[in-house]
């Protein structure tokens, strides 16, 4: 699902620029990337930390685990 | 030099002794009125038009590799004006327009041929869809024709119409598309841009763009500083890395698109022909390859190679579609880096920093939009205001909302298209 964002979901009130960023803008890092995937099989939302020029994963969390 | 069949005759005839390199290789000056960074297809044809609509020549292409080296030589060469959308229809319409003109404007052969494109349908509801889509063309002035089963079954009687699944039920036939020489485009429009006296900058990177009291005063570069008045970033993947240095977000995600291509075959395949029941496009290469491709491989990307899932996706379709390419050798495979943009439409806008220009997010679908994207950015950049095909690709319609164009209709986000 690209990038990790939605975990830090801008709170209640949040004014339409933090909105607009939060949906459209991304980072788009060429090298070091935190997304979030999600594994068809068993349903399961994970952290990924992922190289995106060599596509090389280097660590995965649970994301309920990281969103603690 | 102009070049000619009296010309390619005559040099045959002296062992082609007196064909001259086709562009300088200028050190950068220290000041240009206008830099454009990014020497793809986009970055060229709008330096081309720069020069050749607004005579403005004191232009500088910077380009960190050589010209024309990413998604400009690594794409599938599909040219079409087919699409539906208000904002896309006028635009794509207008570049097929140049398209047609382009050999004789550039005096270079870009092997432009307009062979035909047939989008199938398999349902009923893909075939009113197809429908109103033709309506939509022939109302924007462009062309198409709805066959039926067997009036597909005419041109491409090689397809597995009887599918189980996913039959024929019949195609959107657009004549005036078709295909063109990826390379030669690119080198057509530096060829031309040289000419007329833009610099042409190769192995040079764009490091940082220097912004004083919110405007534009120049960038720095791995060959040293450059002084500009205006500035336009046309850098395609790279977009968000170069907008950064501007102190900018954008709303791109850069993502892998893979293409194939098998070993030479004689011809077998007159058009360029596209799947509706799984994403599958292919045409063949007038050096005989099957060249097609299919979906994006939907993560961020910045390798330029893909994986083997979408590569499996793809033949699946091929497969089903056209069962006799399983007797075809794939030679290989690559991929191009897009610059995604939520609702599948580009960008060509101001920023909001003074004689800062961008266009990008072109998806999956920048080859056949080089004509007029460099002819709607160089009059964006000279006149500082957008050019009527193009007016519609703003940068604030995804914080407003207002003008968003999903020609798909999956949703303007990241990841739907």
């Amino acid at each position: 699902m690209g990038s990790a964002v939605a975990l830090s979901r801008p709170a209640e009130g949040a004014s339409a620029e933090e909105w607009d960023d939060y949906l459209h803008n991304r980072d788009n890092p060429a090298g070091l990337s935190r997304e979030l995937w999600y594994h068809n099989p068993c349903g399961s939302w994970i952290v990924v930390e992922r190289d995106t020029a060599t596509h090389e994963i280097l660590s995965t969390t649970l994301a309920s685990e990281a969103a603690r | 030099m102009r070049y000619s069949a009296w010309r390619v005759f005559r040099e045959g005839l002296r062992g082609q002794s007196g064909w001259a390199p086709v562009w300088r290789d200028p050190e950068p000056k220290k000041e240009y009125d206008i830099v454009i960074i990014g020497g793809g297809g986009h970055g060229l044809s709008t330096a081309f038009y720069l020069a050749k609509e607004h005579g403005l020549t004191n232009v500088a292409v910077l380009e960190k590799g050589y010209l024309g080296g990413g998604n400009v030589g690594r794409n599938t060469t599909i040219v079409r004006a087919n699409y539906f959308l208000p904002g896309n229809s006028e635009f794509y319409s207008h570049s097929l327009k140049l398209w047609e003109g382009l050999e004789a404007d550039l005096n270079y052969n870009v092997m432009h041929s307009q062979r035909g494109i047939i989008n199938l349908f398999h349902s009923d509801g893909q075939r009113d869809a197809a429908a109103r889509r033709g309506n939509a063309m022939i109302n924007q002035g462009d062309d198409a024709i709805l066959l039926d089963r067997e009036g597909v079954r005419q041109y491409l009687p090689f397809l597995d119409f009887e599918n189980i699944r996913f039959p024929v039920y019949g195609g959107l036939f657009h004549k005036r598309g078709g295909t063109a020489r990826h390379d030669a485009v690119a080198w057509g429009y530096a060829r031309g841009a040289d000419q007329r006296g833009v610099d042409l900058i190769q192995q040079c990177e764009v490091t940082g763009i220097d912004i004083e009291n919110g405007k534009v005063t120049g960038v720095q570069t791995t060959r040293g500083p450059i002084r500009a008045k205006k500035v336009g970033i046309v850098v395609a993947g790279r977009s968000s890395q170069v907008a950064a240095m501007a102190g900018m977000r954008l709303p791109i995600e850069s993502h892998v698109l893979q293409a194939f291509v098998t070993e030479g075959l004689k011809p077998c395949l007159d058009h360029v022909v596209t799947f509706g029941m799984g994403h599958f496009y292919i045409s063949q290469s007038d050096k005989g390859g099957l060249v097609f491709g299919g979906d994006i491989d939907f993560y961020p990307s910045y390798a330029q190679r893909g994986n083997l899932y979408t590569a499996e996706h793809v033949v699946e379709a091929a497969m089903t579609l056209m069962p006799m390419i399983g007797n075809a050798k794939m030679l290989r495979s690559w991929g191009g880096i897009m610059d995604m943009s939520p609702d599948g439409s580009p960008i060509i806008d101001k920023t909001h920093i003074d004689g800062l220009y961008l266009d990008c997010g072109w998806c999956y679908g920048g080859f056949k939009a080089v004509p007029a994207s460099g002819f709607a950015f160089a009059h964006l950049i000279a006149q500082d205001r957008p050019h009527d095909t193009a007016k519609r690709f703003r940068l604030d319609r995804f914080r407003t909302g207002t003008g968003l164009m999903d020609e798909e209709g999956t949703g303007s986000q990241h990841n739907l298209h």
